[in-house]
């Protein structure tokens, strides 16, 4: 591994963190746009995060101290995600300490953290919360690792890095497996960002919440954490799209610093179209009730080892 | 000095084992002397097996005969690869169980402390020996007297009818097993009448005869291990059990029926046929989601880590049947690689389990209750059992760094890797089980939340947890013990898969190789293909959280206010508001409906006093088990009959027997 290999892992990866709330304004304006309203302006959640930040943290008397480990456990496993995750460039040093599987087990690793976290004051709403993500996960979690089994398989690595580097080299065709996969993704991105057909991300104390259940607890610094988190697995679970769906673009290792500046401008462009997309499905759709969840994440897995079937039927 | 041979040390070890066992008769009633003195030493024991055992990894297969045993037959032992790896699960498990074991008992429970550790040090040195034979005869001896004496270890609190009953339903379902494995072996030997397993290997059976006493291992194993439908007797013996003992049984006695299945299938049948592959593979794949689905939804927290000591056990079949499926259609590599990740998964299981079972032991003490809906809040009073019952949740959650995620992924990679097999069905096939196994992990995820959620975390249920306190230090030392094996096994994983490599060099005859693994990373194949260095992760996970850590301190002011959690602006919050353990699995409850059988009993609008009652139970009751009670029943009545109380009666019997019999004679 070369340092500059290295430095490029970690400039990639901070990117991801300081761009993931600006992401997050973006859908929210686009949101916004499409329901004919002005918006607040795409730098919004970095006036949230600063207001948490000047705040009193108030933490309930029986708070425990995984309860205030947990904000930076989850803050901790998306940053390494991010590292993780090809974003503008292919080439990510921290690709052999995690493949797709260990991905997988990272954002398991961050929500296990969340659910713990949520049930530790002892409120219905976190233990509710708590159940309902879980609920969300065991479903999602299987969804997403067949989606990546199909592109392992098309790919004959689990290395994200490769599988992106080996699609983006080959002419843009599209494999019937990869199509299933891609309804499994963005049905599994929609529950595990508490977008709206599963969890309205724009509410607070709805009986039906999810995400805000488990953090409504939290305030000041724990809070900006918590918010911090949910706009960086955003912002991964686009790239992660991105590198599987979309690969072209991202620069190759050796391209230098005039390909950093096209891979990031590549990376702008898909993740503006993608995140204007996601406000345009979370415009178009209701929420779901909370039972009819487990259909919705049924259907996205049974799509996603559909694709993987047919990626051994027809061998594309 | 010649060093002495590790055949001989583990057995005089296994040995000073009954000794110890023995020594406990000496002042039965002594606790001092039992937990103080002889359970520590069979602590030091174990290790010292763990220790011989890791260094006959690495040694060719050594044999010896004892003088003793059936004329003609006496007992053969042989320690290979196989049974080193298993002496060395056994080992570490079972030195992390007895130190705790050692500050666990207490006086007036159940039987006397110095016959509980007879039993103990004989259920322990029978599945050592169990591992260690090498003919069929004592191996069944092993066999039967590890199960006897599992069911006195069971059955402790014999005045309890529950337990009475639980421990009978155990050694029906132990019984049973074990006539299937005597048929087994009878078939076997293959007319040679030669019942060492060097004879049995060299004995050559029809591919129908093979078949079937595959068939007889994979049910009397089976049985033992707790595959669909034998699973019945998991959920109600482990609970019965006194916590060490369930620790045990659940992470040690289950692996004695993976390493039999291992032995007859690879070693003494040789080449199996892929039919048995898919056969085990379904049946795993099938019996972990059982197992997971209905320890989600249990509410006694010894009952739900059966139920996920089912799930586990699923999980290692699958990875069985993938290794038979690989080696009978010749992917020797691949097979390598499914064996590295099953036997990967029987050791981590072994001890986070242990681990998880022992901390349910603690929290029994010192509140009493064993029922979820009970209990809560204990990471306040017993922070040092709720930090080391943290470790095995992840562990057991198959989360990285950890090691439950180190076989995980291994043996999701053999799933993986597979199309580059030969016949197109199994690459259908293959995929279904990988969907199986992911769903499988992800509700282990789910079931460990909640229990370790309603336990440890929220507010105590019951104003009595206000009383309870932490673990004493021995116990804490034998949960730091196995806790400090699941962060080894997950952080460095190279040594245990380079010692597999040598299990899969004698039952394989091909390897992953010695690449596959460095000290920071595995590689099963290639960097490129698939790598996963667990020290990266944990670096990296630790190396982000200290930094957001500092910049937050660097940043933030630091005042922080302690409150009343938020109500929501309506009245005052009790404990009783908490998620139930009914109330978490209901999300699970409503999802796979039919599996269970579910009595519900709910108010009406005019009772005067409302009563909501919810019984979950297992269909397989129904329909298996009743219809079999039932069955026997009749025949017994109708062969009743016979039995009038007539002395004359009954030599009238006797005499028409003779007759008949003499009437085949001549």
């Amino acid at each position: 591994m070369r340092a500059q290999d290295l430095l490029l892992g970690i400039f990639q990866a901070l990117l991801s963190i300081a761009a993931a709330p600006l992401l997050l304004g973006w859908v929210n304006q686009c949101r916004a746009w499409l329901q004919n309203r002005r918006g607040a302006g795409v730098l919004q959640p970095y006036r949230v995060l600063r207001k948490l930040m000047h705040k009193d943290a108030v933490i309930a008397h029986n708070a425990s101290p995984l309860f205030r480990a947990s904000p930076y456990v989850q803050f901790g496993a998306m940053c390494l995600a991010a590292a993780i995750i090809p974003v503008v460039s292919v080439t990510a040093p921290l690709a052999a300490a995690a493949d797709v599987i260990a991905l997988v087990g990272l954002f398991a690793l961050a929500r296990v953290a969340i659910a713990l976290a949520g049930m530790d004051i002892g409120t219905a709403f976190g233990s509710l919360g708590a159940r309902r993500e879980m609920m969300v996960g065991f479903l999602s979690e299987p969804a997403l690792l067949m989606v990546f089994f199909t592109a392992s398989l098309i790919c004959g690595s689990t290395l994200l890095p490769v599988i992106a580097g080996t699609l983006a080299g080959r002419a843009p065709i599209l494999y019937p497996s990869l199509a299933f996969a891609g309804v499994a993704f963005t049905m599994v991105l929609l529950a595990e960002n508490a977008r709206i057909p599963i969890d309205n991300p724009a509410t607070h104390l709805e009986l039906t919440m999810i995400h805000e259940a488990m953090a409504l607890e939290y305030s000041a610094r724990h809070m900006a954490l918590v918010e911090w988190t949910s706009a960086l697995k955003l912002m991964n679970f686009m790239a992660i799209g991105l590198a599987l769906f979309v690969p072209w673009g991202l620069t190759a290792a050796t391209a230098g610093p005039g390909g950093l500046v096209v891979g990031i401008a590549a990376t702008a462009l898909k993740l503006a179209v993608a995140g204007a997309g996601l406000a345009l499905i979370e415009t178009a759709s209701a929420k779901l009730r909370i039972f009819r969840a487990p259909e919705f994440l049924a259907t996205a897995f049974l799509f996603a080892v559909l694709g993987l079937l047919v990626h051994q039927l027809l061998g594309s | 000095m010649p060093l002495p041979n590790p055949l001989q040390a583990i057995f005089t070890l296994i040995v000073c084992w009954l000794a110890l066992g023995g020594a406990g008769l000496l002042f039965p009633r002594n606790l001092a002397w039992v937990g103080r003195v002889l359970f520590p030493l069979g602590a030091a024991v174990a290790a010292a097996i763990a220790v011989c055992a890791w260094f006959a990894l690495a040694l060719p297969p050594a044999t010896a005969t004892l003088p003793v045993g059936l004329p003609g037959l006496p007992v053969h032992l042989r320690l290979d690869a196989l049974s080193a790896f298993f002496l060395v699960l056994i080992g570490t498990a079972s030195a992390g169980v007895s130190l705790y074991s050692a500050g666990y008992f207490r006086a007036g429970e159940g039987a006397a402390p110095g016959l509980m550790c007879l039993q103990y040090h004989v259920f322990l040195a029978a599945m050592a020996m169990l591992v260690l034979t090498d003919d069929a005869f004592s191996f069944m001896v092993a066999w039967e007297t590890m199960s006897l004496a599992s069911y006195f270890l069971v059955t402790t609190q014999h005045r309890v009818p529950e337990i009475r009953s639980a421990g009978f339903l155990y050694l029906l379902i132990a019984s049973i097993g074990a006539l299937a494995l005597v048929l087994c072996f009878g078939v076997l030997q293959g007319g040679t009448w030669q019942f060492t397993f060097d004879a049995m290997r060299g004995a050559t059976l029809s591919p129908v005869w093979a078949s079937v006493a595959f068939a007889l291992a994979l049910f009397g194993f089976g049985a033992k291990a707790g595959l669909l439908p034998l699973h019945v007797w998991l959920p109600e013996a482990h609970p019965a059990a006194p916590s060490p003992v369930s620790a045990l049984m659940s992470g040690v006695m289950l692996k004695t029926a993976v390493y039999g299945c291992l032995r007859i299938t690879l070693d003494i049948l040789h080449v199996p046929q892929w039919g048995w592959g898919v056969a085990v593979l379904a049946l795993g794949a099938l019996t972990g989601l059982f197992g997971a689905i209905f320890a989600a939804v249990q509410t006694d927290m010894k009952r739900l880590l059966a139920y996920s000591s089912i799930e586990n056990i699923g999980l290692i079949f699958t990875g069985l049947g993938l290794t038979l499926l690989f080696r009978a259609l010749g992917a020797n590599t691949l097979a390598a690689l499914a064996l590295a990740g099953t036997l990967y998964h029987c050791i981590n299981h072994a001890q986070f389990k242990s681990l998880l079972f022992l901390a349910t032991g603690s929290v029994l003490h010192a509140t009493g209750h064993r029922n979820l809906g009970r209990l809560g809040g204990l990471i306040h009073r017993m922070p040092w059992v709720a930090a080391f019952a943290l470790l095995g949740t992840l562990a057991m959650a198959g989360l990285p760094p950890l090691n439950g995620f180190v076989s995980e992924w291994l043996l999701l990679q053999a799933y993986l890797f597979t199309p580059t097999l030969p016949p197109g069905m199994i690459n259908m096939l293959v995929p279904l089980g990988a969907a199986a196994f992911a769903l499988t992990v992800a509700l282990a995820a789910y079931v460990l939340v909640k229990f370790y959620g309603v336990i440890f975390l929220g507010r105590p249920r019951e104003a009595t947890l206000d009383h309870a306190h932490d673990a004493g230090w021995l116990e804490r030392c034998g949960l730091a013990w196995l806790g400090i094996a699941c962060i080894a096994l997950g952080l460095f994983p190279a040594p245990m898969l380079h010692a597999l490599d040598r299990v899969n060099g004698l039952l394989l005859g091909s390897g992953l190789g010695a690449d596959a693994a460095t000290w920071w990373a595995v590689v099963p194949s290639s960097a490129q293909r698939a790598a996963y260095s667990p020290l990266a992760f944990f670096g990296g996970i630790a190396l982000a959280v200290l930094a957001v850590f500092v910049l937050v301190r660097l940043i933030y002011h630091g005042r922080v206010r302690r409150g009343d959690p938020w109500n929501c602006g309506g009245l005052p919050q009790t404990a009783r508001m908490q998620d139930t353990a009914e109330g978490f699995g209901q999300p699970i409850r409503r999802i796979f409906g039919p599996v269970f059988r579910i009595r519900r009993q709910t108010p009406s609008p005019f009772d005067a006093a409302p009563r909501y009652a919810l019984e979950l139970s297992d269909r397989f009751w129904d329909w298996i088990y009743d219809p079999v009670a039932r069955a026997v029943k009749a025949v017994a009545a109708r062969i009743g009959v016979l039995q009038r109380g007539s002395i004359a009666l009954y030599l009238l019997y006797s005499f028409v027997t003779l007759l008949v019999l003499l009437a085949f004679v001549l």
